[in-house]
């Protein structure tokens, strides 16, 4: 508890890596590779430098943070206030102690099952099919909602973007709706959100319509799909910053 | 006269009372004998002048803006107080003694409402509730701050010595003054506001904070006034925690009685299906009875219209028909600007009234300093403090504005003014202070509003269109959102956001929306209505200028090629509602498509450049010379739209109306089986024409069901109107046709040359050269073929366009290996096509001139669009769905 409590956690690439990019002060692990880190072909961003991984210091690392070392770590994706959190939280989900989550941990929350992206959001925990989620993991789909603060905003290009990072909570949304993971959203995924997201009393053309116009609107290869720099361009104007962000994961 | 005017003027209401009691002397005049001519000047005298102090109010208005420079330094507010200061002047020499000043009873009871239920209504609720922990805040805290600050500070600057000494008021007359003088106004912060364009948050914060105060200025007003009648000394402790209670008894009862409405208008308009006519009326009744109310518990009557307004938005727009939506909305906004416009004309004049004031430099100065130094601090403070808890804060340029825009109006002047100046022996010099508060704030601070923020570069508004990506996205956020906080645990603002949500679709919409109204309510469905809108009224207001100077590119392109059709437009175009109306604008979309064609033809046909010219010059013309020829053929016209009344009697629906015609309706289904099976064998782009089509009834006869089910009342408010005006124009086209006027649609004295050019171009349109003439002695039949050669020809056009624009690309290349082999067999496609309703026509044209072609003639108008949208599926370019949509909005005009 106290090690996961002071955790630093670096972000990754696109998707989260196989490797946990975390490091537990208690234990001060060394560097751990991220180099088996699996990123897809398509992936639109480009794998994360080895980041040489610096123990972390209790509490926000941001500020303990050494500046002079050339591949600077970056701000912990969720302060220590959030972590303690966080993690009571995914104990008490953890009906079982198991030590991990599964899909039917997630699935409990009530108010889970009535979102329309309910299932789609449990799936996002759960990357490449994997059955469980442990707290890095479970902290690291959640860093995405941190909202951005100044500190975060000026950083050298060389380092990785953090995970609350205007493109990586855009992707996060983005693969919501990329269900088959080809890096475009389909008409028929578009249509396949819709559905979730319009009542009842759009008839099914209309909600073929309505996504063709979507898709089209967004399309600017005509390619009849929507890419994610497609989807970030469409997105171009919104405060994503601000929409994707809860306060409470500061 | 002018002084009774005046008189009168001053107390509308009252005048309005006094008016039974003149009644009866006006009716005793007449006893001595019969007047030719009689003057009843006191009949008349208290509404005439109301509607004369309106008129001058908007009179100046329209001068103000006569000229832009002066609207855009200078704001509004500020010219209309110093217009009223020089009317009042000018009243205080005519009648040596001012006659006038803004009485608190009429501006309260009619001058208010309007203004807060306009901004109520018309509020952004999402961003409103979005920053309602802010805007509480300092709508609560920064008022109860403000006012025991200032009159704090009044009062020691009285124990000071600065305040002279016949100022006679203790503390808590300086905290009843304080209270007063605190709230920062709605009607000033929105005249001001609205004009500057700072981002939506500062402007949300300021105005809904100006919006809110005002509970919290009635209760510390009314305790205040009560502890200053009572005298201090009578006040026990049980009093101050009553002060305290009632604090949340007038604001939650405000907003409890303005819900209460809300509702009750919610639920009414959900009834008012059949009597259209009534629906704007409840919505400005239920929220004035509302105001009232609430004043008459004396609660909060500002909040309970804002909370009315805020609450039963989303229903009644979704229950009401379109037309009165615009209803309301034109008459909230007239009512709400001529409203603030008499209140600041009236705010100058009262200020003249000297009688009424006593001036003390050390006050007004005093007050002044102090209320300026205690906003800045109150809202740096509290800002701090809220920047602990928000997501995004407000940095010190907001700040500033929001310190700066704390702007004090008419309510603190109507409130000082309703002092009793036995209890308050102070009155007169804070009548005075109040009035220069208000005149410095309003022009001084109003006036330096705009530059200060462009000097500060605060982040301006920034509009932008709406488009189904941003909606879909941000509706993907919220549920994201929501969920994220789901699976943390924390139940914060998304999720209690999303909660409402469930429970607003589970039961509120359910009980408060009638079941037709759902769809409109749906906010996806109601943007990408609303983006098909758009894209009509752009594309009919440009035309083909679009096209031909910017090669294709539309304002909205990648919304505009659409492979499948909006089901609105579908809609629209099966009905064959538009008939007409598409016909001429698909005329001015040629004539543009023309120009271009023309630059493309120009070295073989240079000659033709003119005549179409002329031609394009003459599309405009043919809009006037219809009207005049629809008052020549009125009777005619009428006659039709009897028999269309019966017929919309007896269908509800524009399809069922062509259905119930099942004769034309068949040759319709033939053609377009014939068009569709054509395409099929044409290929892939063909097919997808033809697929189109297909969804488009499918769409249309859902929608249809739909209707059906939902009510046999012809109340459906797109589609009705439209077969009015569209088929009435187009009657009186045809029927200028028969009657043998040319100028009426000089599209057949064009087209001899048009298609002349194309064929030497074009060899495939010879064809249709010899159908253009062939069908022009028919006379029904030249407007669609005329359209068909121009489509033909910008399709021409399109093919031999060199550079398509990147999002062209991919359709444009599926183009070239079809233009001449799909081209060349819809030519002869059309020749069979066309005599089929030929047939059909003569004994009618022949016999009874329109009166029972209407639908017939409308089925040939509509088989031709049939093709011309397959064309343009192809090409992905939609002008004609565009151009139904064009209908829409032109037809919900007139149809009222």
């Amino acid at each position: 508890m106290e090690g996961i409590a002071s955790v630093l956690w670096f972000s990754g690439g696109c998707e989260p890596p196989e490797s946990r990019n975390w490091i537990f002060a208690g234990s001060c692990h060394s560097p751990s590779t991220p180099a088996n880190s699996t990123l897809r072909d398509d992936c639109p961003f480009q794998p994360p430098p080895a980041v040489p991984r610096l123990p972390g210091p209790l509490g926000r690392v941001s500020g303990a943070r050494p500046a002079a070392s050339p591949p600077t770590p970056f701000p912990p994706a969720v302060s220590q206030a959030s972590l303690l959190r966080l993690h009571h939280r995914f104990r008490a989900l953890d009906r079982n102690k198991k030590g991990y989550l599964s899909r039917m941990d997630l699935q409990q929350i009530g108010a889970l099952a009535v979102n329309p992206l309910g299932d789609r959001i449990i799936e996002s925990f759960f990357p490449n099919g994997s059955q469980r989620v442990d707290f890095p993991g479970f902290v690291r789909v959640l860093a995405h909602f941190r909202p951005v603060e100044d500190e975060d905003t000026d950083q050298d290009p060389k380092k990785p973007e953090p995970l609350n990072s205007r493109r990586n909570k855009l992707h996060y949304a983005f693969q919501l709706y990329d269900l088959d993971r080809d890096g475009k959203i389909s008409r028929h995924e578009m249509l396949q959100v819709l559905r979730l997201m319009v009542g009842v009393q759009v008839t099914e053309e209309q909600l073929e319509n309505i996504a063709d116009r979507t898709v089209q609107e967004a399309d600017e290869d005509g390619d009849g799909a929507v890419s994610f720099l497609e989807f970030t361009k469409s997105l171009e104007k919104m405060d994503v910053e601000q929409k994707m962000s809860i306060r409470i994961l500061k | 006269m002018l002084r009774a005017a005046l008189s009168l003027l001053a107390l509308p209401l009252a005048g309005a009372a006094e008016q039974p009691t003149q009644k009866p002397e006006s009716l005793g005049e007449p006893l001595p004998g019969l007047e030719l001519f009689r003057w009843q000047w006191h009949e008349v005298e208290a509404p005439y002048l109301v509607a004369l102090w309106i008129l001058v109010a908007s009179l100046a208005k329209i001068v103000f803006h006569l000229s832009r420079k002066v609207t855009s330094l200078v704001p509004e507010s500020c010219l209309l107080i110093l217009l009223g200061l020089v009317l009042g002047g000018i009243v205080l020499a005519v009648a040596k003694k001012a006659e006038y000043q803004l009485e608190p009873g009429t501006f309260f009871l009619f001058l208010l409402p309007p203004i807060v239920l306009d901004s109520g209504y018309f509020m952004p609720s999402r961003l409103f509730f979005d920053n309602l922990g802010a805007i509480l805040t300092y709508a609560v805290v920064g008022t109860l701050w403000n006012a025991f600050t200032t009159g704090a500070a009044l009062w020691g600057l009285q124990q000071a010595g600065l305040v002279a000494p016949r100022v006679q008021a203790g503390l808590l007359d300086f905290l009843l003054f304080g209270s007063l003088i605190s709230a920062v106004d709605p009607v000033a912060v929105l005249a001001v506001f609205e004009e500057v364009h700072v981002n939506e948050t500062l402007f949300i914060i300021v105005f809904g904070e100006s919006l809110l105060n005002d509970a919290v200025t009635v209760v510390l007003y009314k305790v205040c006034n009560s502890f200053v009648e009572m005298g201090s000394a009578n006040v026990q402790a049980t009093d101050y925690l009553k002060g305290v209670a009632s604090l949340f008894v007038v604001s939650l009862g405000g907003a409890a009685v303005g819900l209460v409405f809300a509702f009750l208008l919610a639920l009414t308009t959900r009834f008012t299906k059949r009597v259209r006519i009534i629906e704007p009326l409840l919505v400005f009744l239920l929220a004035y009875a509302a105001y009232l109310t609430a004043e008459m518990a004396s609660l909060s009557a500002i909040l309970a219209v804002t909370m009315c307004g805020l609450g039963c938005k989303k229903y009644v727009e979704a229950n009401i028909s379109h037309k009165s939506r615009t209803t309301v909305k034109y008459t909230m906004k007239t009512l709400a600007s001529c409203a603030e416009t008499v209140i600041f004309m009236l705010l100058g004049i009262s200020a003249v009234d000297s009688s009424k004031w006593a001036w003390d430099s050390g006050l007004v100065l005093g007050t002044l300093i102090f209320i300026l130094f205690f906003r800045a601090l109150g809202v740096v403070l509290q800002t701090w403090v809220l920047n602990q808890f928000r997501l995004v804060p407000l940095d010190k340029i907001d700040q500033v504005v929001m310190s700066y825009g704390g702007l004090r109006g008419a309510v603190a002047f109507a409130l000082v003014i309703l002092l009793d100046r036995t209890k308050v022996p102070a009155k007169d010099y804070f009548v005075a202070t109040t009035i220069v508060v208000v005149f410095f704030t309003v022009i001084v601070q109003g006036l330096t509003i705009k530059p200060l923020v462009k000097w500060l570069k605060v982040k301006r508004s920034e509009h932008h269109k709406p488009t189904l990506n941003q909606e879909l996205h941000e509706h993907t956020f919220d549920h994201i959102l929501a969920a994220v906080e789901d699976v943390v645990g924390h139940h914060g603002y998304h999720y209690w956001r999303d909660r409402w949500e469930q429970f607003d679709k589970k039961y509120l919409s359910q009980l408060l929306m009638r079941r037709s109204a759902y769809r409109i309510r749906d906010q996806i469905w109601d943007v990408y209505y609303r983006l098909n809108i758009r894209d009509a009224i752009s594309f009919v207001d440009q035309g083909g200028h679009v096209l031909s100077s910017t090669g294709l590119t539309l304002p909205s392109m990648p919304s505009r090629n659409s492979m499948a059709e909006t089901s609105v437009t579908n809609l629209l175009r099966e009905s064959g509602s538009g008939a007409c109306l598409d016909l001429q604008v698909i005329d001015t979309v040629r004539s543009g498509r023309d120009r271009e064609d023309a630059v493309m033809h120009h070295l073989l046909c240079g000659g033709l450049y003119k005549p179409r010219r002329r031609y394009k010059a003459s599309c405009s013309r043919h809009f006037i010379s219809e009207d005049a020829q629809e008052r020549q053929d009125k009777e005619v016209f009428q006659q039709n739209m009897k028999r269309r009344l019966e017929s919309f009697k007896s269908t509800k629906h524009n399809i069922c109306f062509t259905k119930s015609k099942p004769r034309p309706r068949k040759t319709g289904r033939r053609k377009k089986d014939g068009v569709a099976n054509a395409e099929a064998t044409n290929g892939k782009p063909r097919d997808l024409g033809f697929q189109d089509t297909a969804a488009v009834i499918l769409t249309v006869e859902s929608e249809e069901e739909e209707e059906d089910s939902d009510s046999s009342e012809t109340e459906k408010e797109d589609d009705e109107g439209i077969i009015f005006v569209a088929r009435a124009t187009s009657e009186v086209l045809q029927e200028g046709k028969v009657s043998g006027s040319l100028e009426v649609c000089p599209s057949p004295r064009i087209i001899p040359p048009s298609p002349t050019c194309a064929e030497k171009e074009l060899p495939w349109k010879s064809g249709q050269g010899d159908l253009a003439v062939y069908v022009s002695s028919e006379t029904t039949k030249i407007v669609p073929v005329d359209m068909q050669t121009g489509w033909n020809q910008s399709m021409s056009s399109l093919e031999s366009l060199a550079s398509p624009p990147c999002n062209q690309a991919p359709t444009l290349t599926c183009l070239p290996p079809h233009p001449r082999g799909a081209e060349e067999p819809q030519a002869p496609l059309y020749p069979p096509s066309d005599p089929h309703p030929s047939f059909a026509f003569p004994p009618s044209l022949a016999k009874a001139g329109r009166s029972h072609s209407e639908s017939s003639a409308d089925l040939p108008q509509q088989q031709e669009l049939q093709p011309l949208m397959g064309h343009k599926d192809h090409t992905h370019l939609s002008p004609g769905t565009a151009n139904s949509h064009w209908c829409i909005q032109f037809n919900r005009g007139s149809r009222l």
